[in-house]
């Protein structure tokens, strides 16, 4: 029996997980896979008949496996939290480039690449998928297996690992992921820009063109929310330059965890993500850009809304993007796709999960 | 162990009548160019890797896409594999031609399609050529990141296949992390979208799985690269060595400083006597390691990691350290690396390249087992290394007029692919597997994986009718292959099936 008041550390149970996927790949029993728990309403719950879904927790198979910071690269458990890796660079001036979301103190590692959600940096930095390099997989066998490595630059075979990242665990069980890591910026600093929307796209499409130390910028409510990260000179001059107001030191972690008061929860109107094109126009009845919050330089847009989910999704389908749903209890949180996109996707899922084990229904009702 | 196409290991491929294919072909891509006779023929034969040369029953040059689905779905009805091809410029033969296949040529599709400046992306055609498209973004101050040794010559679409790198991949990353949307046509000639121009697109990361799959899954039809804005200036640094191990750890040393370079090379002694003698940049000829180290962004920035980056090579035993003092010298220090290949190539008659990648913590020992090596087999090996992110290039020295030669090449590079296996390291890094290191990826991964990457290909194309033979072995190669490896009397892997 695992140790009530401290939680088990650094633990291997892949061999147990393995046997359980084993068993419910024999059984044809639904798995709902958990880490911390703090995403869950992202995505649809997982469908089986009552009572025949079991959860499959990963948070006792945790610990870091590898990291050497020399390296760049960390090799993690997927029950490990989140926050404890993030200490773990921090120790060694690293750090995850792509910032991702917490939502809890509870969330893991697993849980981060299976939801593939990343923070304000990623833009100029890049995605959760952008840093994975390699990953262990607990297959519908039971087995398992290695795919991708714990190196930088690996094409040997399909790439699996990346595969898995945003997949919400419907592709097979992620036991262990290897992440590439960078170097802390030597120098930050964020500062907020009184401007009109229209200025600020403007701006940021003349400053995407120019080598400036930019690694976040949000425009809300008639304001320009900055980050510059690099060396000390260039941060200072860049400074100099833009002017502006100094903004408040955890703004941008605000953003990430939903803590602004845009996020808050007494507006009882639905939460959607737009993800666009960064200078995409967005136009339908009833749409107002100047009330969503525009981070990513606008390539991920915040809405608070009761539109219909299919107007927002044909505004955002014509101007090249598409959009989520993050309020539980949403029909489809994520855009539908095309039929034949739809097709590979089930035939994918069918050849790596065929009796269909590992979440289903979690992403796509026919996933 | 052979690299041919073996119906009895990689499987049978039907046998058609040539005249029957090219008449039912004609008839369902009307139009199409079909090359049949075999002098016209013969210019496809091989790709880079020259070594290996098979005529193809047909070769067909699309110019719409059309033609190209037209082309795929009379291929699937009379069972015809399709190989695709673009420049032909890939290391590994990926773009190897089938006796009995059709090699689909995509270089008539050279066109770029869009350039826009403020959303910094480019849309393109799979047969425009990687240096092109940041000749186009040129004027915008823009270009495109990866930049593979062959950028004059490759295709875009040649570089999503097998997931290019190139010397700044470090920094800005392989083909996966610079692409936003690929467009494919599959065997069953249905299109697919995959990425998008936001950042994200919905369902799976089909993109990711795209990258690097080389012709196995769909044909690339455009693609939509990001652009960056150019640094503001680039520095390098030269770096000299009287030892190998002293320069890997430098390497190591300027990472832990918190310096990510734009670009970070090494050569060993053989191949900086060959690019000197060929490029005469300056290189020491007395040294044992250079190591070339490129810094890039914003001038105050960069000035500050020259200085930092000096201090780290000293402290490292450096013998000597030079600074390009403007443009042309930079130049030439590159010019020096990138053309360490043709450079080796003109000390020795033939030399293979290999491309296996390691932690870089492992470089010494690596070293050691690629000299001890180069020695037991009496074939010289010179080292050319992206030192920043472990991949490393051994160039093997062999005349393949000398009989069993090249066979002895082959084996010693299968050798030094298999210690980078053990040293927690992969067998390609960014020249893809092909055709070349079908027999290695045995030693990467073990049936169950194998298995599970024939499950991903049957999810798109279920009767292997795209690239058969390529990038993943059949469990019946690695069996054979095992046995040739056959340790203390046991056999690997005996439960499986011979065939």
């Amino acid at each position: 029996m695992a140790n009530t008041t401290h939680p088990p550390r650094d633990r291997d149970i892949s061999a147990a997980l393995g046997e359980r996927v084993r068993k419910a790949d024999a059984e044809g029993t639904p798995l709902r896979i958990v880490g911390g728990d703090t995403k869950a309403f992202y995505g649809r719950q997982v469908q089986g008949r009552p009572g025949e879904v079991e959860a499959l927790s990963t948070r006792d198979h945790r610990g870091i496996t590898g990291y050497d910071p020399v390296e760049l690269i960390v090799s993690v458990r997927a029950g490990t939290p989140l926050a404890d890796l993030e200490a773990a660079l921090a120790e060694h001036g690293q750090m995850l480039p792509f910032e991702p979301p917490h939502f809890g103190g509870a969330a893991t590692v697993g849980g981060m690449v299976a939801a593939g959600l990343s923070g304000p940096r990623r833009p100029w930095a890049g995605a959760v998928r952008d840093f994975v390099l390699g990953a262990r997989v607990i297959t519908h066998t039971g087995d398992e297996q290695r795919f991708g490595g714990e190196v930088m630059k690996n094409v040997a075979g399909y790439d699996l690992s990346r595969l898995m990242v945003g997949a919400q665990g419907s592709l097979g069980l992620l036991t262990e992921v290897t992440l590439k890591v960078l170097p802390r910026p030597s120098a930050s600093h964020g500062l907020r820009l009184e401007m009109p929307l229209e200025q600020a796209r403007q701006r940021l499409a003349d400053w995407g063109r120019q080598p400036l130390p930019l690694t976040a910028a949000a425009w809300q409510d008639g304001a320009l929310h900055l980050r510059l990260e690099g060396g000390p000179g260039s941060v200072a001059a860049t400074r100099e330059r833009l002017g502006g107001e100094d903004l408040e030191a955890d703004f941008w972690e605000s953003l990430r965890e939903q803590r602004l008061a845009f996020f808050s929860g007494e507006d009882g109107r639905p939460l959607w993500r737009l993800s666009l094109p960064q200078r995409a126009r967005l136009e339908a009845e009833g749409l107002d850009e100047h009330a969503m919050l525009h981070d990513w330089a606008g390539a991920q847009r915040w809405l608070r809304s009761d539109l219909p989910a299919e107007t927002l999704r044909e505004a955002c389908a014509s101007a090249g993007g598409h959009a989520s749903c993050l309020t539980p209890g949403a029909a489809e949180p994520f855009t539908p796709l095309a039929p034949v996109m739809a097709k590979y996707h089930r035939r994918l899922k069918a050849e790596l999960d065929p009796r269909g084990i590992f979440n289903p229904g979690r992403l796509y009702a026919e996933l | 162990m052979n690299i041919h196409y073996d119906a009895r290991l990689d499987g049978e491929l039907p046998r058609r009548d040539k005249a029957e294919v090219l008449a039912a072909l004609q008839q369902a891509a009307p139009g199409l160019t079909l090359l049949h006779r075999e002098e016209d023929l013969h210019p496809f034969e091989c790709d880079g890797l020259a070594a290996y040369r098979v005529l193809p029953m047909l070769v067909a040059l699309p110019e719409t896409l059309d033609q190209v689905e037209a082309l795929l779905k009379g291929c699937r009805e009379l069972g015809v594999p399709v190989v695709t091809r673009g420049a032909g410029t890939g290391l590994s033969g990926g773009a190897l031609p089938l006796e009995q296949g059709v090699l689909l040529v995509m270089s008539r599709f050279n066109r770029i399609l869009d350039v826009d400046p403020d959303a910094r992306t480019a849309r393109v055609q799979p047969g425009v050529r990687n240096l092109a498209i940041s000749e186009a973004a040129a004027p915008h101050g823009l270009y495109y990141a990866p930049d593979p040794s062959s950028q004059i010559a490759c295709s875009i679409g040649g570089n999503v296949a097998e997931n290019a790198g190139g010397v700044h991949c470090l920094k800005y990353g392989l083909t996966v992390h610079n692409v936003m949307k690929v467009e494919i046509i599959t065997i069953e000639g249905e299109r697919l979208t995959l990425g998008s121009e936001a950042l994200d697109a919905p369902g799976f990361d089909l993109l990711a799985l795209i990258n690097g799959s080389e012709g196995m899954l769909g044909v690339v039809t455009e693609i939509t690269v990001k652009l960056l804005p150019k640094p503001e200036t680039a520095k390098v640094l030269m770096a000299s060595f009287d030892d190998v191990g002293k320069a890997g750890r430098a390497v190591g040393d300027i990472i832990a400083a918190g310096i990510v370079p734009g670009g970070l090379e090494m050569m060993d002694n053989l191949a900086i006597r060959a690019a000197e003698d060929f490029i005469h940049a300056g290189y020491p000829v007395e040294a044992q390691a250079i190591l070339l180290c490129e810094l890039d962004g914003v001038e105050a920035d960069v000035d500050d990691d020259c200085d930092r980056v000096r201090q780290v090579l000293e402290a490292a035993g450096a013998t000597d350290i030079q600074q390009a003092r403007d443009e042309a010298e930079r130049a030439l220090f590159w010019a020096g690396r990138k053309n360490a290949f043709p450079a080796v190539g003109r000390m020795s008659p033939d030399y293979y390249c290999m491309d296996g990648t390691i932690p870089r913590r492992e470089l010494p020992r690596v070293l050691q087992g690629i000299s001890d090596l180069s020695d037991a087999y009496g074939l010289k090996v010179a080292n050319v290394f992206h030192a920043g992110d472990g991949n490393m290039h051994p160039l093997i020295l062999f005349d393949a007029n000398r009989e069993g030669e090249l066979e002895q090449a082959e084996e010693l590079g299968g050798k030094i692919l298999e210690l980078c296996v053990e040293a927690g390291g992969s067998i390609t890094g960014e020249h893809g597997v092909g055709r070349e290191k079908i027999n290695q990826m045995c030693a990467q991964f073990s049936p169950d994986e194998l298995t599970t990457f024939h499950a991903v290909k049957a999810a798109f194309d279920p009767e292997r009718l795209l690239n058969p033979g390529k990038n993943i072995p059949t469990l019946a190669r690695c069996a054979e292959f095992g046995a040739m490896h056959v340790h203390g009397g046991e056999l690997p892997h005996p439960e499986l099936p011979r065939f």
